[in-house]
């Protein structure tokens, strides 16, 4: 019972999913919107602010639910924020085309009490199906305000806002509809009088307490029961009334009154139509309708687009389209963008101390560190831009919907929904996503049980970060057959996710409570440009909210696991002896020639870092423009300059000398950053490990690896070629000198361990996010890593035992992984049984 | 007969819903309830779930949802 600032008025938006209740919620807000959680549930609750006749108002856009029930979080949470907030207005947004479902919504809102003013949404698209809604006679009938509007095109926003304000302005806090549910009303009439004069639950109105009582609603049977007077009067009095409907009419109170309201509904509908109500007194028939319903655009393309060999060839294609581009598109962009982040990144190194000769201050490792750790990410803000770009056509659409009727058949075999499709793809399906909008994604899925299920698996698709270290493995070990290697991780990804998710669907996630699949098949819509760039932009900000704190904490841990202890002081002795016989070297061959006492021992890093800097100024420059480089150079900094660019005999010898320390110097960091790595606790953890990942055929070194990889799966290709002291283009010759026992099968293992290891840090915090539990997050690290190491063991042990090539060993998995897959999609999961939840209740 | 009966082109009164909890509300909110017309329009490609037409708009329900929905010609 949060209190927002006292003096502003807020106003909520409700309404039914797809009346285009956010596009209305960004007209008014703009770009003031701000995301939080409703309190104890991963509902995400909108809200902005506008500005109306001067005066601030808030807005919150409660989700969009069908109805009020204490059925689903949703509306749970829409329903709790109306009655405890107490908004001073609700926006009810209903989509004009599909009125005779909406006004079911707007009834029960009534019900619940507070001020409500009707936005008659898609008001073009109802004129485009022959409906012409009245808004007059509608807000007549129903005794508040009604305001058409097409929020696509801004038209009637102001109306909207001007009626609002007044409102507000009249500072009423209720609305004078009542619905009258014919027979029943003396029923609910005499349970609401006995709840007002007990003065029970005096927040909520009675009359919606009653009618809660009656449909069974176990939120509000809870508080009943809680006070144990309240619970002794009203209790039993429920009983004997229901059995009082019962007897009378042989139906449930139940049934009863959504029949009562879905038929006050559609006479609405009809009235405000333009028809009067004795033509279609009681029947819902809309044969016997003026409105004959005409097939429209919708029905058109819905013939195509979920036809029974169409509807998965043109699904299968927009996926494709849809993937393609992301994948591609977003990697060129990010290409692009990316001089921007190497700009950041130098702007930040460069104010931090410089390096040393062999040992870096640690301020300046851990800055560089840190800066890296964040733009390693940031790189992939381009991909998540179009990804969530991609998801909000979908959505808008309407298409989204039509993929979950397709494929539902599928997934659900295996414990998912058909709205699994999408957070799969997003996490790479094939090769190349990111499990972090995956992840976030599955809050489309209306289903508990399913929606944990595709959590746990989308962490084991082929995001873009594992896609390197296949490359190079693939590379070096499966040459010949690469292209059906690739398609061996990019499909058997799936299959292992597929049985997977059959399997804690069978097992820890059984006991959660099943939601029914039914699902609004909405109109298609042309996605504004404005709304699609709106929710991406407010995603990837989100998403930049909610890892940057993240990214920050857990590298600086990892640095520290990695930096220290420090060398022995043997060691520490040693590399500082070195150093100064370079340095010592160095300056005798300076003290040869006129330089001497110009140049000393502090300048040799800097005379280092000036010949790389300078090089990278000449980079893609021609001769001449080279020529005017170094001239500038000279008469800027003569005395470095003279030296690197050989002016002079003696900046000639000089040169020689600083070659041979800088080919030494690197030798020695190199050895030293080695030394220090294999020491710390990190390579210690690696070794430590050792002897369990012996089955899998790692060494230390690649436990390492998959070790860094944790902070964030690119490491693991980066780390490797730390760890065999090469850059990126060699890592594949060096990888193979260097672990010459390495075999295919060896890559094979790794590979696969790579694919169902743990998400990354990341995708782990947005796991806890969305199941709103550490618990779950603790679950997919460990499970991941379980499963990763023993599928890498099962293939590596095994596939040794039995002499099998990588090749050998990787089809004879493929096919078993595709037998049990088989045989584990025949494995009925209980169907949810929903009459005893309706027992409970 | 039942929802899951229907097919191709068939138009139905809903003469009674078999269920209650969260199955029962949800197919009455969403208009499956008592004196509705439903028309069939398809199955999906693998024959499940099945799209239905209710007044002007159209959703979708799986198979053992829809078994619940008992309707007539």
């Amino acid at each position: 019972m949060s209190n927002i600032v006292q003096k502003t008025p807020v106003v909520a938006l409700a309404g039914q999913p797809n009346c285009g209740k956010s596009t209305i919620f960004n007209l008014l807000t703009g770009a003031r919107q701000f995301v939080a959680n409703y309190p104890g549930v991963t509902v995400d609750k909108m809200y902005g602010s506008c500005t109306i006749e001067n005066q601030k108002v808030s807005i919150v856009d409660l989700p969009g639910t069908y109805a009020f029930t204490s059925y689903s979080k949703e509306e749970m949470a829409a329903r709790e924020f109306i009655l405890n907030d107490s908004p001073d207005l609700i926006v009810a947004v209903v989509d004009a085309s599909t009125l005779d479902k909406g006004l079911y919504f707007v009834l029960q809102l009534l019900e619940m009490g507070k001020p409500v003013v009707v936005a008659l949404n898609m008001i073009d698209v109802a004129h485009r199906r022959g409906l012409y809604p009245d808004a007059m006679r509608l807000s007549e009938a129903l005794n508040v305000p009604v305001v058409p509007l097409q929020a696509t095109k801004k038209n009637g926003s102001k109306d909207l806002l001007e009626i609002v304000g007044k409102v507000i302005a009249k500072n009423t806090n209720s609305n004078s509809y009542q619905m009258d549910y014919n027979e029943l009303t003396p029923f609910i009439e005499k349970l609401a009088q006995t709840i007002e004069r007990g003065g029970f639950l005096s927040t909520h109105p009675p009359y919606w307490i009653a009618l809660k009582l009656f449909e069974d609603d176990s939120a509000v049977l809870e508080l009943i029961q809680k006070n144990s007077e309240m619970a002794k009067e009203i209790i039993p009095l429920i009983q004997t009334l229901k059995e009082e409907i019962s007897e009378k009419f042989s139906k449930t109170a139940l049934a009863m009154l959504t029949f009562e309201r879905h038929t006050k509904a559609r006479t609405l509908f009809k009235a405000s139509l333009g028809e009067s109500k004795e033509d279609s007194s009681d029947s819902a028939d809309d044969s016997s309708d003026k409105h004959i319903y005409t097939p429209s655009l919708t029905d058109r393309i819905d013939s195509v687009l979920c036809h029974r060999i169409l509807g998965p060839i043109c699904l299968f294609a927009i996926l494709f389209v849809f993937y393609q581009v992301s994948v591609t598109l977003g990697n060129d962009l990010a290409a692009r963008v990316w001089p921007l982040w190497a700009s950041v990144e130098t702007f930040f190194i460069s104010k931090l101390p410089i390096e040393g000769f062999i040992v870096d201050p640690i301020i300046t490792f851990f800055g560089n560190w840190l800066v890296k750790s964040l733009t390693a990410i940031m790189n992939y803000l381009p991909i998540f831009f179009l990804m969530f770009g991609f998801v909000a056509i979908l959505e808008d659409s309407g298409y989204l919907a039509r993929i979950a009727f397709v494929l539902d058949k599928i997934f659900n075999i295996f414990g998912l929904h058909g709205q699994s499709t999408l957070p799969l793809i997003i996490g790479g399906i094939y090769v190349g996503g990111c499990a972090i909008p995956g992840v976030v994604a599955t809050r489309a899925i209306p289903d508990e049980r399913a929606r944990f299920a595709t959590i746990m698996i989308v962490p084991m698709m082929n995001c873009l970060a594992k896609v390197p270290l296949y490359l190079l493995l693939i590379g070096v070990f499966f040459a010949n057959e690469a292209g059906s290697s690739m398609f061996f991780m990019g499909t058997i990804t799936l299959i292992v996710g597929l049985i997977v998710a059959k399997v804690l669907s069978l097992t820890i996630l059984r006991s959660y409570p099943p939601s029914p699949f039914i699902i609004e098949l909405p109109s298609y819509h042309m996605p504004t440009f404005r709304n699609v760039i709106n929710e991406s932009f407010r995603r990837v900000a989100i998403f930049i909210k909610k890892i940057f704190t993240v990214v920050l904490t857990v590298s600086s841990v990892v640095f520290l696991l990695i930096y220290f202890p420090n060398l022995s002081e043997e060691r520490t002795q040693y590399f500082a002896n070195e150093q100064t016989k370079l340095e010592t070297g160095f300056l005798k061959a300076v003290d040869k020639t006129d330089y001497a006492g110009q140049i000393t021992q502090k300048d040799i890093v800097p005379l280092l870092i000036y010949q790389s800097e300078l090089r990278a100024m000449k980079m893609g420059k021609n001769k001449d423009q080279a020529a005017t480089i170094n001239d500038e150079e000279l008469k800027a900094n003569p005395l470095y300059a003279s030296i690197i660019l050989r002016k002079t005999p003696a900046g000639k010898s000089i040169f020689g000398a600083l070659r041979k320390v800088d080919s030494k110097r690197k030798g020695l960091r190199r050895n030293y950053s080695t030394e220090r790595f294999e020491g710390s606790y990190l390579g210690r953890a690696g070794k430590a490990i050792e002897p369990i990942t012996a089955g899998a055929g790692f060494t230390w070194r690649i436990n390492v690896a998959l070790l860094s990889a944790l902070a964030a799966k690119e490491n693991s290709a980066a780390t490797l070629g730390a760890l065999y002291g090469i850059d990126g283009a060699t890592t594949a010759e060096s990888f193979k000198e260097q672990e010459s026992s390495f075999t295919p099968l060896h890559a094979l293992a790794l590979m696969l361990f790579m694919a169902f290891y743990p998400p990354c840090l990341a995708t782990a915090m947005m796991v806890r996010a969305q199941t709103a539990s550490t618990k779950w997050m603790l679950f997919a690290i460990l499970f991941q890593i379980t499963l990763g190491l023993g599928i890498a063991t099962l293939v590596f042990s095994l596939g040794t035992m039995l002499g099998f090539t990588g090749v050998e060993a990787m089809w004879t998995f493929y096919g078993f992984c595709f037998l049990i897959m088989l045989i584990i999609g025949f494995i009925p999961i209980k169907a949810p049984d929903y009459s005893l939840q309706a027992l409970k209740t | 007969m039942t929802l899951n009966d229907m097919a191709n082109t068939d138009v139905c009164k809903v003469v009674n819903v078999n269920i209650g909890g969260s199955l029962g509300q949800r197919l009455s909110d969403l208009g499956l309830c008592p004196g509705t017309d439903i028309h069939f329009i398809r199955s999906a490609p693998f024959s499940d779930p099945i799209h239905v037409r209710i007044g002007y708009y159209h959703i979708a329900l799986r198979r053992s949802e829809a078994k619940y929905v008992e309707v007539e010609k």
